[in-house]
């Protein structure tokens, strides 16, 4: 089981000739990905680590029907129509590394998944790993481990950061989701939530908010209504960040007043959800709640 | 990026909005009084400083004039009038409009829905953040496909939610349908007017804002680039890293702060803070940093007046703890070591070669984020 990405996630890599993909492509396969195609328009016929390279995803589809999945690491100004073209060659999951698309295109394509029923990660994420079955981003894949703890999270490094002091503490992860730092994202916090609940490969959940939007505190009204049901912890970054400034990410501003790091403290303690200080202290928060 | 008014009201004309007569006067000019009368305007007329931030009005920025000599006194003093720091190269000069009502009209992306939003109050001439403090209940919002577009009927749906009728609601109806479509084409962060008056012969945008989602600029090439110093967003030495390829963001504090990726940056911010310490600043060298890059943060924060000693907390993911360590030697050796105190705590891909790069040159590096920021705070 475990959510979105498994053992028989069959990948197509668009943009795989890039700079970006073809490193990242050597990386997913080390890791034991299945990658059965990449697509770059102009360089059909040509091969990256010997997976075969098509014109299209269309192409790419009609000769691997098995394929599933598609990663894109298309730059910004073309990825909308990467997303589109995999939704319409049948693509049911798409993960979208690409930073700095524009939020109108990416509300668009994001609608238009839906309509399609096509579940979209990014953009501007890490992707998604299940650690020991696939690894479908650009995560460093060593320093997960196999569990039973779910991890949703709008930020990379601070996701990686977590995951490790988890390993470390001997506590595994059922499959880590890096929904993406842009202001429209494919799939939300309560999304991924969802999905954790659904999965009994996952026994609590770990989510790493940030500031900006309403996401945390849709989850904990989620939790509230008692649609959650597994313990889950978390830790939101930007306590100190000052209103109005955007910090590194698109989506993480403060505006209006809300999107503050205190209002998503408060609005999960007030469910009773344990909210780490630091990331450090998640791994001792799942023991006090696993034990339960 | 922020459009100017007068861009904002070019654009909803071109739109087939409604928009007060006016004339663009630029810093120099030597007969604005003639340019204003060959425009065919004459007092009562606005006279408007073109500045790049909210609450004009209130600043002073915003004047009439009855007379000629009043114009005339008006625009060379509002020319050399700093609203929130920042001087006008451009006045706009508009007729002025006879209105009984203000009303706030304005386009946004809703995060959760993903989709365009229409925010509207019968209250406009106060800020948003105000009208939903002291009259949230007359708010109204309604959400669009953006496939289908805003319809004409959803549009005076909204006109009769906010109390509009008869001519003034249709009126209403086709300003918002044009607003919208503005807000489509220019990818916009943000469309709104406030205040939207209310005449006898329909509603006309008094004033009008225009935000450009900064990573569509290139899809609209009639828009020209704003200086980073016009925008009154930026702090001087924001500008300066804007200018290097930083992503800085200047805080109060003392502490500088390096992270890399946007979320562990925060992080590193909000640790020195829990432990006792103020951060100076957001800086984030993003994923799979150069050495290059490390360097010139390192550099940039050692010459940040505000710092007095930097903290740097790198999760070697992407991001190689050796390339790290090369980029903080490469920095002390061009400076011929720190004047200010350095805190580093390397982990992650490669955290051993790192460790050994920057013990060689005589620095040491912490593994654990706590301990280290708690040296760091200590110092």
């Amino acid at each position: 089981m475990a959510i979105i990405v498994d053992e028989n996630t069959k990948l197509i890599v668009q943009g795989i000739t890039g700079k970006e993909g073809r490193f990242h492509t050597k990386l997913m396969l080390d890791y034991g990905t299945k990658i059965v195609a990449g697509v770059t328009p102009g360089k059909g016929g040509t091969d990256v680590f010997g997976i075969p390279v098509y014109d299209s995803v269309e192409e790419a589809k009609n000769a691997h029907p098995e394929a599933n999945t598609s990663i894109i690491f298309v730059p910004a100004r073309f990825a909308a129509d990467a997303v589109y073209e995999a939704i319409d060659a049948g693509i049911k999951t798409i993960v979208v590394i690409t930073e700095h698309i524009p939020v109108h295109d990416a509300m668009k394509f994001v609608n238009y998944g839906k309509s399609k029923g096509v579940t979209i990660i990014g953009p501007n994420c890490p992707g998604v790993i299940t650690p020991g079955k696939a690894k479908v981003g650009i995560m460093p894949g060593h320093i997960f481990t196999p569990g039973h703890v779910g991890i949703v999270s709008r930020s990379g490094t601070l996701t990686y950061e977590i995951a490790y002091a988890m390993t470390k503490a001997g506590i595994g992860q059922s499959t880590a989701v890096g929904i993406g730092g842009d202001p429209v994202i494919g799939t939300s916090f309560i999304e991924a939530l969802q999905m954790f609940e659904e999965d009994p490969e996952t026994e609590a959940i770990v989510m790493v908010g940030e500031i900006g939007g309403d996401m945390e505190e849709r989850a904990a009204k989620m939790i509230e209504e008692g649609k959650i049901t597994k313990p889950a912890v978390a830790f939101i970054a930007g306590r100190t960040a000052p209103p109005g400034k955007r910090m590194g990410h698109a989506g993480a501003i403060i505006m209006m007043g809300t999107g503050t790091a205190e209002g998503k403290i408060k609005a999960l303690e007030s469910v009773g959800v344990k909210v780490a200080k630091t990331p450090m202290e998640i791994p001792d928060l799942l023991k006090q709640v696993l034990k339960k | 990026m922020k459009l100017f008014e007068f861009e904002a009201k070019e654009i909803l004309k071109k739109h087939g909005v409604k928009v007060p007569r006016s004339v663009l006067l630029e810093k120099g000019e030597k007969n604005p009084l003639e340019k204003i009368k060959a425009a065919g305007l004459e007092p009562p007329i606005v006279v408007k400083s073109q500045v790049l931030v909210a609450g004009r009005g209130k600043a002073g920025g915003i004047k009439i004039a009855k007379t000629w000599e009043e114009a005339e006194k008006l625009i060379a003093e509002l020319f050399e009038k700093p609203i929130k720091g920042l001087k006008p190269r451009y006045l706009l000069i508009e007729e002025a409009i006879p209105h009984e009502k203000e009303l706030y009209a304005s386009i946004i992306i809703d995060r959760s829905e993903r989709k365009p939003v229409i925010l509207a109050s019968q209250f406009g001439g106060m800020d948003i953040e105000q009208i939903a403090k002291e009259k949230p209940e007359s708010i109204v919002r309604m959400y669009v496909d953006p496939f289908l577009g805003l319809k004409a009927y959803q549009a005076r749906k909204i006109g009769k939610m906010i109390g509009l009728k008869g001519k003034i609601l249709n009126s209403f109806a086709s300003f918002l349908i044009g607003l919208y479509d503005v807000f489509m084409e220019y990818d916009a962060d943000l469309a709104e007017s406030n205040p939207l008056a209310v005449t006898e012969d329909g509603v006309i945008p008094l004033d009008a804002r225009l935000i450009i989602d900064d990573n569509s600029i290139y899809k609209h090439p009639d828009i020209s680039e704003r200086n980073l110093e016009d925008t009154g967003e930026y702090t001087e030495w924001e500008i300066k890293a804007r200018k290097m390829g930083l992503a800085f963001v200047e805080l109060d504090g003392d502490i500088g702060i390096i992270g890399n990726g946007a979320g562990l940056t925060m992080t590193t911010m909000d640790l020195v803070y829990l432990y006792g310490g103020k951060p100076a600043n957001f800086l984030d060298i993003g994923g799979g940093a150069s050495k290059e890059l490390v360097k010139t943060a390192v550099k940039f924060l050692i010459d940040l007046p505000r710092t007095k000693k930097i903290f740097m907390n790198i999760f070697g993911g992407i991001t190689r703890c050796d390339e790290v360590a090369r980029g903080i030697v490469a920095a002390l050796e061009e400076l011929g070591g720190s004047p200010k105190p350095l805190v580093i705590r390397l982990s992650g891909t490669n955290e051993e070669e790192g460790r050994k790069i920057l013990q060689e040159n005589g620095i040491d590096a912490y593994t654990d984020p706590i301990e280290a920021v708690q040296k760091v705070v200590s110092l």
